[in-house]
Formats: structure tokens, C-alpha cells, sequence
């Protein structure tokens, strides 16, 4: 196999900013001489960062899930609502397609972040070369996927918003929903701290 | 592969070398981000426990109105609890509701507490619980002031009328029955109100119902040990030998009805009452007000005539003064005269005669017992006492009792010992017109009318027949007499007219009859002059004194 060589093998890296062209250094400290931008060859604490993000993100989806998240208020009742339990109403209510995207928006797709960055983060950590092209799919998927779970947040947020009718009809955001939206940015910022290019790196020990 | 790289490489010294700058911290900060999340979620996790409270469970009848996760438990509207669950009993005949309490309504978990839920009710004293309707039901607290914790309660469902720690007094009635009174009525002092009825129930042998009420402070300082209570309940019209009667307390009370208190006029005990004191509740404010009766007496009257308009609860009157009412009016058969008398009892009460109660009993003397009664009122039937149906209202024709004194009543037996005691009767007045009325048509009934008839038809006939023969017999005579009649007038006529020669003899007559009187008149006047004449003749000297004396005269009194 002969891959093209890496400015690692060549003593090169340059910066992000202004693409000067610098000696290789491992350095985590190091700033362009020319720009003054930090100087990393992979994003610094990369795997650090993630992880801590993901675990904040982790705990923070423990009271998301707890507290209910939107108050709904109508003349003759008063609701206070869950994720699970808005879902389950949905679906009692009638909508199960709702429901369903709902489900998918809340509960899997941060669910699916977790497990994904989780193992992308272990198998780099073990210097895993097992199919490093799906993983950065999977990579690529996270990302792409990321900013989805807002759903719930912004439903919250354009309901209490909108629906202001005093006594007669009134929607409210409860603390639930901020834990959730917390969830969401911690876990785009891990994913975000996350270099994919550390999948590639193995290459050396694998050979 | 890396000697080939290592060719390739350009040589070190053309490139820029990057700045290094000392890291000030060795750690890195983005620990920080799940170290805060941590803390934040121990920080709720600690909220909770620490804002957890005790968890009770609160059985009701029915679940009407509650749901689980939204039914608030509230204290004086504030929320001091969640219903979390609710299930059936296992014999399905009440619900179990299991409560989440506030860690601060701790209290709430002790003995003596009563919940129950707040529904929107409609009763007659006023509506509660409008704001429900839209908010749904929710469960009402009230802490008792044991320490005693508790975590099992039974829900009441009715809200109580009293909450813990109100400041009046509580105090029971016994009332003979309900009435129109329910838990809520108001209780008036002097037509303002100032509590309510908070609770009633049968009393053990079902012979009576004791009411507690709760008069609320400041006002509970106005029951005092000699307070009468009466029930001021609707509308109170009685139509009895005393009248119409019509009276109420409010227009509240006319729906709702209600309880009213008062003390008696003159001298009493002005001190409060003790919390829980009992009292009787008097059907109206006359009895209430009236001074104490007594323990009343059974008599039993027995009359030998209809009694008809003598009703249960008809007064029975000494002189006047009413001292008992008719409790029953029953009919009795005697086999041996085969009559049916009619027995009347009734309840007096000796007391009411006040002062002369008093000099009574004394003047029997003895025993002031259940003997004396019979004692006073064997004197009083001696004296004559009979007890007489009398009717009070002619319009109505309602009867009332009468006892009086009839001194020439015939003297009767009277068994004192007798039980119950047996008052004489005598017949009423109305009675006396009966009889008098019924031997008049008695006297009546045996005038023959028959034979007058029979005798007075055959007259008839006999008048009939004479008044035939009058008719063809006798009408024909008599204008046979009449026309004779007539003709005898017609000759009369024509004798008496003027031109008649009877006529004209007659007024001859009368001229001849006048000279003669005018000649005696003459010899008269001459004899007063000359009485000797009689004797002598007439002298020749003398001359005659009359003027114009008529020859006829002259010559009458030559010779």
C-alpha cells in the first residue's frame, strides 16, 4: 500500500489561518510566527475536549429527560409535559407520525450522538484501524445530524412564544427544556472539538 | 517509504519555525464543562431530597374530579402537594389516592388532619368552589394540632364547615328532628349571622337528632348558659285554634334555613357558655323565648261526642292559659252502653301555672314526686275541673280543650292513683245548642202533620161545594134584591129633590114651627116681668114689649 506521504513524514505542518507552511513540531503551545494563530497539527485536546463535552452532555440529558420541559395551560387543565411523556400524549392523541419524529428528534438522534462520538472516541484512543472510512462517515453523520435534536427546543420556544392567550390557552417553558438544549450544543461542541483526522492516524502502528 | 519521505523533505532551516508559548495552566479547562454538570446535577438531585416531603395516602369514595400527576393538594390556596397515583380499593368501594406533600407540609402529615376535595358545589346556603369549574378539582388540608404522624387518612366528602383552629365555640342541640336545616345553615343572633350548623346525626336511640353548631368569636360570647335556641327555619305558617300564624328570619333562612339564638328576657346568667354546652332547639321563637314548662304531665279526657276539629297539637287551656297541647285523639269502644268514646290525650305542663303551681303543691303538701300531680288535680276535679271540647274557631271549626270549673257539675270519681291520670269531661257548649236544637225538631216531628192535612184537604172539598151553591143559588137572588134596592133608591131620590112637594111642605112647617117658638119666647119674657099674671091675668096696663109682635102671637096669648 502507498499512500501519499503526510506532512508529519515530511517535518511540514502549516496554519489554519493563513496557510504558512511551518516546520513540524509537537508542540500543543505553538502559534504561527507569521499570523500569530495557534499552530497544531490536530485540533489540541482534541479527544480530551470531546470527551469531557460528551460526558457534560451525558449528564445534562439526565434532568433533560426528568423534568418536564413545556407547561401547557388551557382553560379547564393544567400539563406538564416530559419528552417521553409529550411523546406518548402524541401518540394517544392521535398523531403518531408526530410522535414518531418527535421520538426520532428527542430521544434517538442525542442518543445516536452519544454512542457514535462515544465509540469514535474509544476506537481512536485505541489506535483502531478497523473500517476508519465508515467511521468518518459515521463522523460525517454526526455532524450532519447534530443540529436536528434543536427540534424540540425550537417547538418549546415558538409554542410559548406564539400561544399567549391569558386564561384561556397559555404554553410555557419549563427548566427541562434548557437542560435539553444544553445536551444539544455540548454534544455539537464534542463533536466539533472531535479531529477526525485522528481516525487516520493509526496508520503508523498499524504498519 | 520513510527514507523516500525522508528525501523529499526540504531542508529544516528554509521553514519558519513556530512561536512556543508556555501553557500558564498544566490543566485543561474543558474539564471544567463536565465538572459543572455534574455539580448541577447533584445540585438538583440534593433539591430534591431536601424538597421532598412526607408521602401520605388519602381514601375517598369516588375519584370524581382527581387525577394523578395534576391534582393539587392546596391549604388556605396555597399548593402544598401533588396526588402522584390513585387506585381502587380492593373490594372497589372507595378510591386510594397517594399524596407527594411538600417537604414545608410536614404538618399536614399528622393525626387529625381531614382532606377532602373541592369540587364546585351548589347548596342552598350559597355556591363554593366556582373557581374549580375551570381549574379542576382539587384536594382542600387541614392540619389538626397533633404531633402524631399519620400517613393513612379518610377523605371527607363534604368539606368541613369549620376549619382547624377558627376562633368560637362549638355547641350541640338536640331537636326532636332535622327540619330544614343542613350542615352549612346559618345560626343568627339577633338577625345577623354568626355561624352554622357544622354537623348533625341521629342520636344513638334514634329518638331525637343532635345538631353541632359553631358560633364564630367574637360572637360565641353571646351564648350564655340560659340561651334558648330555636329553628328560624323558612316560611313558619300554622293555622290552628289560635290563628294564622306567619313568621320568618330571613330571606336566607326562607330557602336555607337556620338556627336563631337568644337569651330570655329577665334575669339571667350572663356568663358564657362552656364550649361543647347542650341545649334543646325550640320549633319557634315563642316556646323558646316562653319560661321553662316543666315536665309535662299526661292526661287522658274521654268524651262521649264527636270531636270533630280537634287535632293533634290543639291547645288545651286552664281559664284561659294554655298548659299542654292534644298528643292524640283516639277512638274507643265501650260494649256495654255500645258507644264509641273518643279519648284524648294530652300533655300539660304544671309549671306553666307558675305561682299558682306553687301554692298548689303546697297546699297538697307531700312529696314533691310523680304523686304529686295526681294529688293537686284530685283537689281541682273536686272543686268541680272538667275538661270540655270548645270550639276556638268558628271559621274553621277547630276545637281546642278547655279545663274549667263547674261547680254544679254531678261529683265524679277520681282515681289518683290512676296512670295515666283521668280528667272528667263534660259536653262542650256547642253540644248543649245540639241538644236543644234536636229536641225543638224532636217536638216538631210529632205535630200529626198527616191527619192535619188529611183533615184540612176534606174542608176544602166542603168549602169547595158551599162555594158552588153560593154561585148558582144565592148570586141570582141577590140581584133580584139589589135591582129592588135601586129602584127604591131611584123613589127616594125623587122624594127628596128640591121641587118635591114633601120638600115644600116640610119648609112650611119649619116657618109655622119658628112663629111658635117666637110666641112662647114672648109669653116667657112676659111672665119674668109679670109673674103675678099667672095668678091675676094679664093687667091691662101693661103694654106688650115686643116689637113687632106677629098676630098669630097675639091672638095665641089673648086667651
Amino acid at each position: 500500500m502507498n499512500a501519499p506521504p503526510r506532512g508529519r513524514d515530511l517535518g511540514l505542518m502549516s496554519c489554519h489561518v493563513c496557510r504558512l507552511v511551518t516546520a513540524w513540531t509537537e508542540e500543543p503551545h505553538a502559534v504561527c510566527p507569521r499570523c500569530g494563530s495557534p499552530l497544531h497539527a490536530r485540533k489540541t485536546g482534541s479527544i480530551t475536549r470531546a470527551w469531557a463535552l460528551l460526558l457534560a452532555a451525558a449528564l445534562f440529558y439526565i434532568p433533560a429527560n426528568v423534568f418536564p420541559i413545556m407547561r401547557t395551560q388551557s382553560l379547564s387543565s393544567k400539563d406538564d409535559n416530559t419528552i417521553l411523556s409529550g411523546i406518548v400524549e402524541l401518540w394517544r392523541a392521535g398523531s403518531p407520525g408526530l410522535a414518531v419524529i418527535v421520538f426520532t428528534a428527542s430521544i434517538i438522534v442525542p442518543m445516536l450522538k452519544f454512542i457514535i462520538l462515544g465509540y469514535l472516541l474509544v476506537s481512536v484512543q485505541r489506535s483502531s484501524g478497523f473500517v476508519s472510512r465508515q467511521r468518518t462517515k459515521l463522523y460525517r453523520f454526526v455532524e450532519l445530524v447534530g443540529y436536528w435534536s434543536m427540534l424540540d427546543v425550537f417547538v418549546v420556544a415558538i409554542l410559548s412564544a406564539l400561544v399567549h392567550f391569558k386564561i384561556l390557552s397559555r404554553v410555557e417553558p419549563l427548566p427541562g427544556v434548557v437542560y435539553f438544549g444544553v445536551v444539544v450544543v455540548l454534544t455539537m461542541l464534542s463533536a466539533m472539538s472531535f479531529d477526525p483526522r485522528l481516525i487516520w492516524d493509526n496508520r503508523k502502528t498499524s504498519q | 517509504m520513510s527514507d523516500t519521505n525522508v528525501g523529499n523533505t526540504p531542508p529544516q532551516d528554509d521553514l519558519p519555525q513556530p512561536v512556543v508559548r508556555k501553557s500558564k495552566l498544566g490543566f485543561s479547562l474543558i474539564w471544567l464543562v463536565p465538572i459543572i454538570a455534574a455539580l448541577v446535577g447533584i445540585s438538583l438531585l440534593v433539591s430534591h431530597f431536601m424538597s421532598a416531603g412526607p408521602q401520605i395516602s388519602v381514601t375517598f369514595l369516588t375519584a370524581e374530579g382527581i387525577e394523578a400527576n395534576k391534582t393539587q393538594v392546596k391549604y388556605k390556596n396555597v399548593v402544598i402537594g401533588k396526588v402522584t397515583t390513585m387506585r381502587l380499593s380492593r373490594d372497589r368501594s372507595h378510591i386510594t389516592v397517594a399524596i407527594d406533600l411538600d417537604k414545608s407540609a410536614s404538618a399536614f402529615a399528622t393525626k387529625g388532619t381531614r382532606y377532602w376535595v373541592v369540587r364546585p358545589r351548589i347548596g342552598a346556603g350559597g355556591v363554593s368552589g366556582i373557581d374549580t369549574l375551570l381549574s379542576g378539582a382539587f384536594i382542600g388540608a387541614d392540619a389538626g394540632d397533633s404531633d402524631e404522624d399519620q400517613s393513612d387518612f379518610t377523605g371527607l366528602e363534604t368539606p368541613p364547615a369549620v376549619t382547624h383552629g377558627a376562633p368560637g365555640r362549638r355547641f350541640v342541640l338536640h331537636a326532636s328532628d332535622l327540619g330544614s336545616l343542613d350542615i352549612g345553615s346559618p345560626v343568627y343572633y339577633r338577625r345577623i349571622q354568626v355561624g352554622r350548623i357544622v354537623s348533625y346525626q341521629l342520636d344513638k336511640d334514634g329518638k331525637g337528632v343532635s345538631l353541632q353548631l359553631f358560633i364564630d368569636g367574637p360572637n360565641d360570647r353571646f351564648v350564655t348558659s340560659d340561651t334558648r335556641f330555636w329553628n328560624a327555619s323558612g316560611v313558619d305558617v300554622s293555622l290552628g285554634a289560635d290563628g294564622l300564624k306567619l313568621n320568618t328570619q330571613s330571606l336566607a333562612t326562607v330557602v336555607a334555613g337556620g338556627v336563631a339564638f337568644q337569651d330570655p328576657p329577665g334575669p339571667h346568667n350572663e356568663a358564657p357558655a362552656a364550649e361543647m354546652a347542650e341545649y334543646t332547639l325550640f320549633d319557634d321563637q315563642a316556646t323558646a323565648i316562653a319560661p321553662p314548662d316543666g315536665k309535662p304531665r299526661y292526661i287522658r279526657m274521654r268524651f262521649a261526642h264527636s270531636l270533630r276539629g280537634l287535632t293533634v297539637d290543639a291547645p288545651v287551656e286552664l281559664l284561659g292559659m294554655k298548659v299542654g297541647r292534644v298528643v292524640s285523639v283516639n277512638l274507643d269502644y265501650d260494649p256495654t252502653t255500645k258507644t264509641f268514646p273518643v279519648i284524648v290525650g294530652a300533655l300539660v305542663y304544671p309549671q306553666r301555672l307558675g305561682q299558682a303551681h306553687e301554692k298548689l303543691a303546697k297546699a297538697v303538701g307531700g312529696p314533691d314526686d310523680d304523686t304529686m300531680f295526681p294529688r293537686i288535680m284530685s283537689g281541682l276535679v273536686g272543686h268541680g275541673l272538667r275538661a270540655q271540647a270548645r270550639s276556638g274557631n268558628l271559621l274553621t271549626g277547630q276545637l281546642y280543650i278547655a279545663l274549667d270549673f263547674d261547680p254544679k257539675a254531678p261529683k265524679v270519681a277520681f282515681d289518683a292513683s290512676a296512670k295515666p291520670v283521668e280528667i272528667p269531661t263534660t259536653p262542650g257548649d256547642f253540644d248543649h245548642l245540639q241538644e236543644q236544637i234536636s229536641s225543638i225538631v224532636d217536638k216538631v216531628e210529632k205535630i200529626p202533620f198527616d191527619s192535619i192535612g188529611r183533615n184540612l184537604d176534606g174542608s176544602l172539598k166542603e168549602l169547595h161545594g158551599t162555594l158552588k151553591q153560593v154561585n148558582t143559588d144565592l148570586l141570582p137572588e141577590a140581584k133580584k134584591t139589589l135591582q129592588g134596592v135601586n129602584q127604591t133608591v131611584g123613589t127616594a131620590n125623587d122624594a127628596l129633590s128640591e121641587d118635591s112637594p114633601l120638600q115644600r111642605n116640610i119648609a112650611g112647617t119649619l116657618e109655622e114651627l119658628q112663629r111658635t117658638v117666637r110666641s112662647v119666647r114672648a109669653f116667657t119674657d112676659y111672665l119674668g116681668r109679670h109673674p103675678e099674671a099667672l095668678l091675676r091675668g094679664r093687667g091691662s096696663d101693661a103694654p106688650p114689649k115686643i116689637s113687632t109682635p106677629s098676630p098669630k102671637q097675639g091672638k095665641e096669648e089673648q086667651p
